[in-house]
């Protein structure tokens, strides 16, 4: 890993974004549209958004994130710039991480105006801070980056890579304790969503939710997410192949 | 005494169960231009990749520069330009540039003398997307010659320019074999063979000549470089 190269990669990744505003409007607005959506359907039993309102802060801006970065390499491999990348000194964890790091800025601005409206407009009720919030909101976007980077190193080609959302995501959205708490589900499935994940994205932000600051549970689930986030890129590294058939 | 900057032998690619190549063995010298040619479908960019190092199931010995060709210390060695220019449309040719000069660690200056190398001072400052394709591919084809590499293999860098262009781009790579650089470079359209120092001519994944275009015309008596690859094939079929 060269630092001069992930930073150039991360300049250019984000040049690229201010060219495209479509993109990054998507990338902000969106998860603020649908949460807002779901204040609106659950104006008349407040305690019901008050409950999946923190929920949904993780999961929207993780499956936005992951969809968008999920055809990313596959752009970057049907174009031949990566071909032309892999004869240069540019790591694979260069590669990856230049994308991981110039959409988690994104991930920031988004975690900004999604917590901010969420908060102050829709009025969400928590006890923890509103920065707790936005820390962990940030961590979960980043969260789906890296599981879109990592399943875009894995497809062939953008067909097979928008397939992943509902292979990747979908199993996740249902389990993480956005539908029913994790603890009230069979012990298989139980069992399951303790590896997955956005089931750690969601717990933090539960745990922010009630009040337990980094210190008591939100701390430990936000070191889980961030290993599953360097995890990800990891094994994404391994997985993108320089020589390919 | 010439060294060689690339030495194959024996190699062969397998793809599915078609050994898109079957066994090749040349060198190339330093400081020469080869023409790569032969017929779309003949191995030639598979070639090409295993000598850059991205093609995956190669045997035999490739060696580039010295070393085992994909060899992490080559990289940045060689300047590689795909058939399909490989620059990002939504950025300018400078930008692009810059990122790839970035990239390689060398200085802004060399963006520069690329685009002028290129010929394209006039639209440095404009989008890839918006240019024409022989600009693209000249955008993509500066980017290749970042950094001054010692080998620089072309696929199809001429592909779609007009002849003036043309006469130019090809009169660079003389300067730069001048300057010590080895070149490789593919093409379909067998006009282009006079402009080389060596000819390596392809069909069916194997190579029928490895010559000079005067020694080759010579041997097989032939006028031109088209008759004399296909006296080539006709006089392979009669051997078998």
């Amino acid at each position: 890993m060269t630092p001069r190269v992930t930073f150039a990669v991360v300049a250019r990744v984000l040049a690229q974004l201010r060219r495209d505003p479509r993109t990054v409007a998507m990338l902000i607005v969106l998860p603020t549209v649908l949460i807002s959506l779901m204040w609106w359907m659950f104006i008349d039993s407040p305690h019901t958004f008050d409950r999946i309102g923190g929920p949904l802060l993780a999961v929207f801006p993780a499956i936005i994130m992951f969809i968008v970065t999920s055809v990313a390499t596959l752009r970057e491999r049907s174009t031949g710039t990566l071909s032309r990348l892999f004869t240069m000194p540019m790591g694979k964890l260069d590669f990856l991480l230049g994308y991981a790091l110039a959409f988690a800025l994104i991930a920031v601005v988004q975690a900004l105006v999604v917590v901010s409206i969420a908060l102050y407009f829709l009025d969400l009720n928590i006890q923890g801070a509103a920065w707790q919030l936005g820390v962990v909101a940030v961590l979960d976007g980043v969260l789906g980056t890296a599981l879109g980077l990592f399943a875009s190193a894995f497809a062939a080609t953008e067909f097979q890579a928008v397939q992943m959302m509902p292979a990747v995501m979908i199993p996740q959205i249902l389990l993480c304790g956005l539908l029913i708490p994790r603890d009230q589900l069979p012990s298989a499935l139980h069992a399951i969503s303790d590896i997955l994940p956005l089931s750690y994205a969601v717990d933090a932000v539960i745990g922010v939710a009630q009040g337990n600051g980094f210190t008591s549970g939100v701390g430990t689930d936000a070191l889980i997410v961030l290993a599953f986030i360097l995890a990800a890129l990891t094994l994404g590294a391994a997985t993108l192949k320089r020589r390919t058939a | 005494m010439v060294k060689n900057a690339v030495s194959c032998r024996d190699v062969v690619v397998v793809r599915g169960d078609r050994e898109v190549l079957q066994g090749l063995d040349f060198d190339l010298h330093a400081g020469t231009v080869t023409g790569l040619l032969g017929p779309s479908g003949c191995g030639k960019t598979t070639l090409i990749r295993a000598i850059v190092g991205l093609q995956a199931r190669v045997t035999g010995d490739v060696s580039v520069l010295g070393l085992p060709a994909g060899a992490p210390k080559l990289r940045g060695r060689i300047g590689y330009l795909t058939q399909e220019p490989s620059v990002y449309a939504d950025l300018t040719v400078t930008e692009n540039l810059r990122f790839f000069a970035a990239v390689l660690g060398v200085g802004s200056s060399d963006v520069e003398r690329v685009i002028e190398a290129v010929d394209l001072g006039s639209h440095a400052d404009v989008r890839v997307d918006r240019l024409s394709g022989g600009q693209r591919s000249r955008a993509s084809l500066a980017a290749a010659l970042l950094g001054s590499p010692e080998l620089l293999v072309l696929d199809e860098p001429t592909v779609g320019l007009d002849p003036v262009l043309r006469r130019d781009l090809w009169d660079l790579f003389h300067r730069l074999a001048d300057d010590g650089a080895t070149l490789l470079v593919s093409s379909h359209v067998m006009d282009e063979a006079s402009r080389c120092d060596r000819l390596l001519l392809m069909r069916d994944g194997d190579i029928l000549a490895d010559e000079t275009p005067r020694a080759l015309l010579s041997s097989v008596g032939a006028g031109d470089i088209e008759q004399a690859f296909l006296t080539l094939i006709d006089r392979k079929a009669g051997a078998r």
